[in-house]
């Protein structure tokens, strides 16, 4: 077990984004997996933008994924809030009826 | 050699609980599994010295995002079991660009050995004054458009959720203090020893209003 290098936690990152475009993949019809599939694809990008910060000594990078995880949170907001419109109206969450703006 | 231990044990645990998170039959196992994984990695971000980042991670994600997602997955009636129709079917395609994926970004990324040096922390100015000394000099704007973006999605979200329920009396503090002493007190000029008959109860109504 040598040193921890850059490569490892891009390799995790890299290894919990494909874990998230996967589970969009096997959890098609599950909206709210799918978004959490989408937190973890984000948190990749986290990990990724954390490790190039410190590897090059620049905070800007830290900053960047502060306003990632802002986004990731308004995001989960919005979209839950549309997921709870959209159930009372039809009474399901299915994604392959989710076919018109309308409720 | 500690941290090492420590990275490999962040690591394993954030990737197995982020593969338990698609695939769980049950969603709050999945948020669950989240939460998890959301506490690995940010156990990540200290080992990588962003000690602020993780702190916000867990602040955020598990404090607001994860109960955010429990509280919808407990409050709708769905069923799960239908859901997880297809699982099989699209396990082959998802394996697939899945692997294809993860042997892209690895390619990608084995360049020359790097180690990670904690180069963010300068002496004995710790990693959170050093990010508040850039975020509010030089990425002002970016501040505050997040503190914007945040107040754009609340509105959002209060404002797709809310309804009017038909039968619920509510309280509209506008009419009440619109009032005037005019509309709301009329003066009736009563004889006296004569009761007036618009005000005497008759029988059947008397009735109606004792019991």
């Amino acid at each position: 077990m040598g040193p921890v290098t850059l490569f490892h936690y891009l390799t995790v990152a890299a290894i919990l984004f494909t874990l998230g475009a996967v589970g969009i993949f096997l959890n098609r019809k599950n909206v709210i997996t799918i978004l959490m599939c989408i937190e973890l694809m984000l948190l990749a990008v986290n990990i990724n933008l954390v490790a190039f910060s410190t590897h090059n000594g620049d905070l800007a990078g830290q900053i960047f994924a502060m306003l990632i995880l802002t986004v990731a949170a308004a995001e989960a907001a919005i979209g839950l809030a549309i997921l709870v419109v959209y159930f009372r109206n039809r009474g399901s969450i299915a994604v392959e009826d989710i076919n018109m703006m309308k409720g | 050699m500690i941290s090492t231990l420590f990275f490999y044990l962040f690591a394993f645990m954030t990737v197995a609980s982020g593969l338990m998170v698609i695939t769980a039959r049950n969603p709050v196992h999945a948020v669950f599994f989240l939460i998890l994984s959301f506490f690995n990695s940010s156990g990540l971000f200290i080992l990588m010295g962003a000690e602020f980042i993780a702190m916000l991670l867990v602040v955020v994600y598990v404090g607001a995002v994860a109960v955010l997602l429990l509280f919808v997955v407990m409050m709708l009636d769905i069923n799960y079991q239908s859901m997880q129709e297809g699982f099989r079917r699209h396990l082959p395609l998802g394996l697939i660009i899945g692997a294809v994926l993860l042997i892209e970004l690895v390619v990608l990324f084995s360049g020359p050995e790097t180690t990670l040096g904690v180069a963010a922390t300068s002496g004995e100015r710790s990693n959170v004054a050093l990010i508040g000394d850039v975020l509010y000099t030089d990425h002002i704007y970016v501040f505050q458009l997040a503190g914007l973006i945040l107040l754009v999605a609340m509105i959002g979200a209060i404002t797709l959720t809310m309804r009017h329920r038909e039968g619920v009396k509510r309280q509209n503090i506008a009419l009440q203090n619109a009032r005037t002493r005019e509309e709301s007190v009329t003066v009736m000029q009563v004889e006296s020893d004569v009761a007036p008959q618009s005000i005497l109860p008759d029988e059947t109504k008397s009735r109606k209003a004792l019991r």
